[in-house]
């Protein structure tokens, strides 16, 4: 018990690694993932335009696809000779395969359309007329949305940002999937876990892998509900 | 001035209206569902009309020939809506910066310190929206257009959500804000004593059209206007000046009629008022009466009269300069044979004119210069 804190609560090197390049793999997701989620959930809950369905149900397919398919189409598009990915690797000399950033691809391709449903739920949340208000004042389109709807909805994009965090640390199927398990590069916490049970004495490291899952997750959901709550307050304090 | 002729098509509902807004507060007034509020979104840029024109001092901010429709933020035209709409997450004083940030050119020096005062809204500034009152969010968002420096101001029911004690609170900033601040306002009401108090101009509108416009003493004393004004509510307005106020707690009103005693008014002697007088509160008299309770009785000639389709008539006086409108039986009207021409006297009790049937007049361009004399 002494160790608790100070200690690599037995995770051991490769355990450790994995909680690294999972944290890592996680927030570079969510940083990439939260803009466009923001303009998506703009146009899902305000836009008027032909293909909305259509939009809608592109951002909520990786939720219900099999993540393996998720994987396996990342990988037909990204892979180094996929449409996408070779030209990434020509213009850029960037490569996803089998890469820590595939990785990173994978999580936020898969915990998008988590965001993108708390986010929308802000901003339905949001009272038009106080963006009409805003427009008679002079405000321009872009001002409204930086001055008025984005305050607003602060909390719900963060509470998405967290729950969008915790489905990337979680994400198992499309990473193994699209970047294999390659211990420090693409082997996070679930595919440890899951390497660690198939070695014969592994499951005592799986288990604590296991409860750093389970309370990094409960942890992103409280504070993503508790920031639920604060928009909720906010945008009813009208 | 602005110059309004736009149509457009609802279901079950077509708008069509024509009309103009000269300087000073030009009341929209109709029934619910009469089209005002859907006049002013479009004039604000809110709604786009199918067909017409809006223009604003010659600019045309709409032409649906010229398929031009400025967005609402390049309009400048300052809105404040029935339910205040503050921003919630802004303190007041955040709140009513909001629209300098985008007004061309710099403030005045001192018009936030001015608007702020008008209003008496310094002790909130520090404060969010939600901890307001119902009075003091409206004030606010008054404020808050004003100082987006608009070169008109919308008013959508403003007092609307309000008891009587908010409005009340209310009705001497937007006097005040008349007289004062030189935007002309386009203020949108149901309530008739309201329009009379405030307004300089009256269009009044029924089922998507304008059925009467024009300076506001002649269409409020018109009995033909009466239909679309509502006619319990029905009654003229009569500019004066504070004389003095006698020692028995009554105040006296010079008005081109003759002196009117009312119950005791807030207001120093030689303060230019507007008086509302309800139709249904005016005593018609062949001869002078005499040995009455009712201090106030004015002569006057009719000069127009109007049957209703009940059992009731319009009658509409001139007295001295002022026009006077009284809602009697048609029993009484054909026993009186009161037909344009005839001389009368206007009998009206002081108790009859209420506190809220009083208002500031401008003082100098208000009601009772701009009454045409032909009216």
């Amino acid at each position: 018990m002494g160790d608790f804190l100070t200690g690599d609560w037995g995770l051991g090197p490769e355990g450790r690694e994995a909680l690294a390049l999972s944290l890592r793999v996680a927030l570079w997701s969510t940083l990439w993932a939260l803009p466009p989620a923001v303009g998506v959930a703009m146009l899902l809950a305000r836009g008027r335009f032909p293909g909305r369905a259509l939009l809608n149900g592109a951002v909520h397919l990786p939720l219900v696809l099999p993540p393996v398919a998720t994987g396996y189409l990342l990988l037909v598009l990204f892979g180094r000779r996929g449409p996408v990915g070779g030209w990434l690797e020509e213009s850029f000399g960037l490569v996803l395969a089998f890469r820590w950033t595939g990785a990173a691809l994978a999580a936020a391709v898969m915990s998008f359309p988590l965001m993108v449903r708390a986010i929308r739920l802000a901003i339905e949340a949001v009272d038009p007329k106080l963006e009409q208000a805003a427009a008679t004042l002079g405000a321009p389109r872009a001002a409204v949305f930086a001055l008025v709807t984005l305050p607003l909805i602060l909390p719900g994009v963060l509470a998405g940002a967290v729950l969008g965090f915790a489905r990337a640390m979680g994400e198992f199927g499309a990473t193994i999937t699209f970047v294999s398990s390659i211990p420090g590069e693409t082997r996070t916490l679930p595919a440890a876990i899951y390497a660690f049970l198939q070695t014969p004495g592994g499951e005592g490291p799986a288990l604590r892998l296991v409860a750093v899952s389970v309370a990094v997750s409960m942890a992103a959901l409280l504070v993503s509900e508790a920031l639920a709550a604060r928009v909720a307050r906010r945008v009813g304090g009208a | 001035m602005l110059a309004v002729d736009i149509r457009h098509d609802f279901p079950g509902f077509a708008l069509d209206a024509r009309f103009e807004a000269p300087p000073g507060v030009t009341a929209l007034f109709g029934r619910s569902g009469s089209g005002k509020t859907t006049v002013v979104n479009a004039v604000a840029g809110l709604l786009r009309p199918e067909a017409g024109r809006i223009a604003l001092d010659g600019e045309a901010l709409f032409d649906a020939a010229a398929r031009r429709c400025a967005p609402p933020h390049r309009r400048r035209i300052g809105y404040v809506f029935q339910e205040a709409r503050l921003f919630p997450h802004l303190t007041v004083r955040a709140n009513l910066r909001f629209g300098g940030w985008f007004a061309p050119g710099r403030a005045a020096p001192g018009e936030f310190g001015r608007v702020v005062e008008m209003l008496g809204i310094g002790p909130l500034l520090a404060r969010r929206p939600g901890a307001l009152s119902g009075g003091e969010r409206q004030r606010v968002a008054i404020g808050r257009a004003l100082l987006a420096r608009p070169r008109m101001l919308l008013m959508d029911e403003p007092l609307a959500a309000l008891d009587e004690a908010r409005k009340a609170e209310i009705l001497p900033y937007l006097e005040r804000l008349r007289d004062a601040a030189g935007v002309p306002i386009l203020y949108v009401s149901h309530a008739l004593p309201e329009v009379a108090r405030l307004a300089t101009t009256v269009v009044a509108m029924e089922a998507g059209r304008v059925v009467r416009a024009g300076p506001a003493a002649e269409v409020l004393s018109d009995p033909a206007a009466v239909p679309a004004l509502g006619v319990r509510d029905a009654g003229a307005v009569l500019g004066g000046r504070v004389t003095g106020h006698h020692a028995d707690g009554l105040t006296e009103v010079e008005t081109s009629a003759g002196p009117l005693l009312l119950p005791r008014l807030d207001a120093p002697a030689g303060a230019r008022l507007r008086v509302r007088i309800a139709a249904s509160e005016v005593i018609l008299a062949r001869a002078r009466p005499e040995g009455l309770s009712a201090l106030n009785i004015l002569e006057a000639e009719v000069t127009a009269l109007r049957l209703g389709e009940g059992g009731g008539a319009m009658v509409q006086l001139r007295a001295g300069d002022d026009l006077l409108l009284a809602r009697v039986t048609r029993r009484s009207a054909e026993a009186l044979s009161l037909v344009p021409g005839a001389r009368c006297w206007c009998v009206v009790k002081s108790v009859a004119v209420a506190r809220a049937d009083v208002g500031r007049a401008a003082a100098e361009g208000g009601p009772p210069a701009e009454r045409a004399p032909g009216a």
